[in-house]
């Protein structure tokens, strides 16, 4: 995130897109939340009618995969209607004449039509956003990153806080909610092909031979591949040996059959990982490593908090924990590394990494968290980013950006829209969730939410076993009527994998630059399956889904209710 | 209700005000309330129906101390009044201490049983125990009032609701329905007849509650406990706490966790971290069994020829990965290798990863699942 989570609550004007943050960031969205009741204004832009339209000033309901052309309306209107901060855009970027001219074509007519929403809806959105800035935050996930035109989409809402200035100042930016616990600290600390720790790029001049000399070995010259090209390389039998770290790539990765495929073709497959999960069951050698609270260290969070991780108890058995068990394979490999615990390495980490350059575990101990960049004991941290100038040293280039559609759209065959995503009570592939007692009342299994009018013109009631197949595979999944879905769109998690292996169906086409995958749009067809179960339906009943409210029918003894799919 | 932004001292502009409490000088922000300085100056006065993070309601009366300032003397709650300039407070004088006592009493003559309360042993000394104890609260001292209306039969396997101990601060309705805006429980009747309840009085399950337990951590006697920790039957004295940060999404909340004995018993929010006490239904509820599932890996494991796993040693399983590693870089080149990191664990394994392709491998294959 460009700033922090507590501004939120602070803003006058909140852009959300792409996001379903009361499940997927229950605790942010309590600051939105904050910030709707102290005033702000808040515009929820989503395909579905998630949990958070309850507090929204207007919901957006514009098509899967659609965000670029609402968005380049946006920027049309603001620019025609002089709405941009001339300033900043003079001061603190480029390219606004050429962008300028792009989004002209994108009129709130144009677009209107692509996006399935009203011009009106665009040229509203458009004049409050530029009216609350600079204190308008833009807070988006994966709802606009996991499509094939996903840098695209972040592009167009950069181009949003580029016009307006909100950027580098404080309860405003464009702030992506990050998924992970940790997926910021893996990217800190140089877990890209082509980053070195601290975003330092393995293909810029001196950049590789400061590594060389902290580190005292010479370093690959060329880039890394990406998961995705790497199981690409794995099939044509490039890739000999894999090594995978607390990972379920088989069930978390879109395609699965392809990721599965991929993995079983390597010579050698290493998993480390506290439970034995579809991944580490295709392995050659399983190292059973410590769970979160059995190690020792930090994770940062989604607006660069780096904050402490402490063993509370022992790892079962002969685990060990993930820093010991690299440390041992260091040895192994013939390069000690004269490092003992995870404080040993932060220390080398941060002595090499300067945005976590004042950052020590003594310190987090002391002061709590710390944001970063950092440069040195007295920096307290960096609490929005981009303040005089931006983190890159050059100035925030406008994006003229495309419509781009999903790369798979209905047809006759296969005529429904799956977006996956998650939900509240279930995490990822379940592996942590699925563990937790009492879950399995909030959501015992993989449900399919349907629009109630699409459900009964297919004659399928709560609780149906249905099939959903892709062009890529099947899964069998219980049925749920919900408004969340509108007519035509259809959504599955993938927490339940013992069952329902939704990236069985997923998209196997990714963007061209990060290589993120299209989880959020593929397109399916649905049929009632052979198979049908009293359970699923008797489970059903019990259910309430994020945002949904049960009818008083349904709720006072005695009365006759409907069966549990009231809508808000 | 607002905000408190008493805490707000960033801000170079902000004003000081000059106080005095029980004799120790200490300065407040322009704006903050008489109770931050009480606090400011290292002084305690139980505050049984104030959460800082909601505004101050003033209904428990609890935080009364006596203020004098421009020569007149009040009894004020010091967690609604504000503070001013030269304001001199007494938080303990014996009319202070005798009314708390008092109200206390009066809050003890309604519940059943206040000894034998089964949680408050479990749970720790709530705040309510720990006032009790201060002031030397007698459960006797008042004719006993009919206790409150219990809660319906509620079986949900999260949150255990006992409302003898209710005494109706109302924090858990107002951090239900200000903070987190979930609206699962209100407050219905009035006076001695008020309860908390769902909307027609029907299970957690069945209102709009998310479970995410901050009602329990609110509450101040134990009335609303973790029923998954509580029915581990663990004297709390008995449990250790470590802080941490919750193992799920991007949000980082801090949590404690609570062991007993070496084992993992439960979770509860971090009230220093960031966020603020806040953790939602996975951090309360689902940040620990897993630690210690029976499923977890226990040992190395090596295939076998016909694809099942044997237990193998750490010397073994590390020679035979270390020795595929080198083959594979002999005779394909270190780019034949692929590590992939982890967006669980924590950054300082994820460092070792990245140094161990690039050093010990010598590949710049290295990614982790930002992507998916």
């Amino acid at each position: 995130m460009s700033n922090s989570i507590e501004e939120l609550a602070g803003t006058d004007f909140l852009l959300v897109t792409g996001s379903n943050t009361t499940e997927a960031h229950p605790v942010i969205s309590l600051r939105m939340k904050r910030a709707v009741k102290n005033g702000a204004k808040l515009v929820v832009v989503d395909p579905r009618k998630i949990e958070l339209t309850k507090w929204a000033t207007r919901h957006v309901q514009i098509k899967v995969g659609t965000d670029i052309p609402f968005y380049n309306a946006v920027a049309n209107v603001i620019v025609n209607e002089g709405l941009y901060d001339p300033e900043f855009v003079e001061h603190r970027t480029e390219g606004f004449d050429a962008f300028a001219r792009h989004v002209q074509m994108y009129t709130p007519e144009y677009s209107a039509k692509i996006c399935g929403v009203t011009p009106e809806e665009i040229i509203e959105t458009a004049r409050e956003f530029a009216a609350a800035a600079p204190k308008a935050s833009i807070c988006y996930t994966l709802g606009i990153t996991e499509h094939s035109c996903g840098s695209h989409n972040v592009q167009s809402l950069g181009n949003l806080g580029l016009l307006c200035g909100t950027l580098g100042v404080p309860n405003a930016g464009v702030n992506p909610l990050r998924g992970q616990n940790n997926v910021q600290g893996a990217g800190d600390a140089g877990c890209i092909p082509t980053d070195l720790p601290g975003y330092q790029k393995v293909e810029r001049p001196g950049i590789r031979e400061q590594f060389e000399e902290a580190w005292g070995e010479s370093l690959p010259k060329r880039r890394g591949i990406t998961k995705i090209t790497a199981m690409e390389q794995m099939i044509k039998g490039r890739v000999k040996a894999v090594y995978v770290m607390g990972e379920n790539t088989i069930v978390s990765d879109p395609h699965a059959n392809h990721a599965e495929h991929a993995l079983r073709s390597v010579d050698f497959l290493v998993v480390q990982d506290i439970f034995l999960t579809e991944t580490a069951q295709l392995a050659d050698v399983v190292l059973p490593a410590g769970a979160f609270a059995e190690s020792d260290g930090t994770f940062a969070n989604s607006e660069r908090r780096v904050q402490r991780v402490r063993p509370a108890v022992a790892p079962p058995g002969e685990a060990k924990t993930d820093v010991e068990i690299l440390l041992t394979l260091f040895e192994r490999m013939g390069k000690p590394q004269g490092m003992k615990t995870a404080t040993d390495v932060f220390n080398e980490m941060r002595s090499v990494t300067p945005i976590y350059g004042g950052i020590s575990h003594e310190r987090l101990e002391r002061d709590g968290g710390i944001q970063w960049p950092c440069g040195d004991e007295d920096d307290p941290g960096t609490e929005y980013l981009h303040g005089d100038e931006f983190s890159t040293g050059f100035p925030g280039f406008f994006a003229p950006v495309d419509h781009i559609p999903p790369a798979e759209e209905p047809d006759d065959e296969y005529p429904w829209m799956l977006t996956t995503g998650r939900r509240r009570s279930t995490y990822h592939t379940g592996t942590q969730t699925g563990q937790a007692s009492g879950f399995q009342l909030l959501v015992p299994h993989e449900m399919l939410e349907i629009n109630p009018r699409d459900a009964e013109e297919m004659g399928l009631q709560d609780g149906d076993l249905l099939d959903v197949a892709s062009r890529r595979g099947q899964v069998t999944v219980a049925t749920r009527l919900t408004e969340r879905s509108p007519r035509g769109l259809v959504f599955m998690s993938f927490a339940f994998p013992e069952f329902t292996r939704t990236n069985d169906v997923t998209s196997d086409a990714y963007d061209f630059i990060t290589e993120t995958p299209e989880f959020k749009a593929c397109a399916v067809k649905i049929s009632k399956s052979a198979r049908q179960d009293e359970e699923f339906k008797q489970a059903q009943r019990r259910i309430r889904l994020a945002g949904e409210v049960k009818q008083p029918t349904e709720l006072m003894p005695g009365m006759n209710g409907r069966n549990g799919h009231g809508h808000s | 209700m607002t905000t408190s932004s008493s805490k707000t001292r960033s801000n170079g502009r902000t004003k000081w005000l000059d106080l005095r409490v029980n004799g120790v000088a200490v300065q407040c922000a322009d704006g903050g309330r008489v109770l931050d300085a009480v606090r400011d100056a290292g002084f305690e006065v139980p505050t049984l129906c104030y959460d800082e993070r909601l505004g101050a309601q003033g209904t428990c009366r609890m935080c009364l101390v006596e203020v004098e300032v421009n020569g007149r003397v009040e009894q004020v709650a010091s967690c609604t009044a504000f503070a001013e300039e030269g304001m001199d407070v007494a938080t303990h004088t014996d009319e202070m201490r005798s009314y708390r006592k008092t109200l206390l009493e009066m809050l003890l003559s309604e519940m059943a049983s206040p000894n034998n309360n089964p949680y408050s042993n479990k749970v720790g000394p709530t705040e309510f125990d720990r006032a009790v104890e201060e002031y030397e609260a007698k459960w006797d001292a008042l004719p006993h009032l009919r206790p409150r209306v219990k809660a319906e039969h509620d079986e949900n396997p999260f949150i255990q609701r006992d409302y003898d101990y209710c005494i109706a601060c109302y924090r858990c309705t107002n951090i239900c329905n200000d903070w987190e805006q979930a609206a699962a429980i209100t407050v219905d009747g009035r006076g001695q007849d008020s309860s908390i309840f769902t909307f027609f009085g029907n299970e957690l399950i069945d209102s709009p509650c998310t479970f995410c337990g901050q009602c329990i951590n609110t509450c101040p006697t134990g009335a609303l406990t973790d029923r998954k920790v509580v029915s581990q039957d663990i004297s709390a004295e008995d449990v250790d706490r470590t802080q941490s940060v919750c193992p799920y999404c991007g949000v980082g909340c801090g949590i404690e966790i609570l062991t007993h004995d070496g084992e993992i018993i439960g979770a509860e929010p971090d009230f220093t971290a960031a966020s603020r006490g806040s953790l939602c239904v996975k951090g309360q509820f689902a940040s620990w069994e897993f630690v210690r599932s029976e499923d977890r890996l226990r040992h190395p494991l090596i295939k076998q020829p016909g694809g099942t796993f044997r237990k193998a040693s750490w010397d073994e399983a590390l020679d035979l990965v270390s020795s595929k590693f080198k083959d594979a870089i002999a005779d394909e080149g270190p780019d034949s290798v692929v590590c992939w990191a982890s967006a669980r664990v924590v950054t300082e394994a994820n460092y070792l990863m990245q140094k161990f392709a690039r050093v010990a491998v010598g590949t710049n294959n290295i990614d982790n699942c930002s992507r998916t």
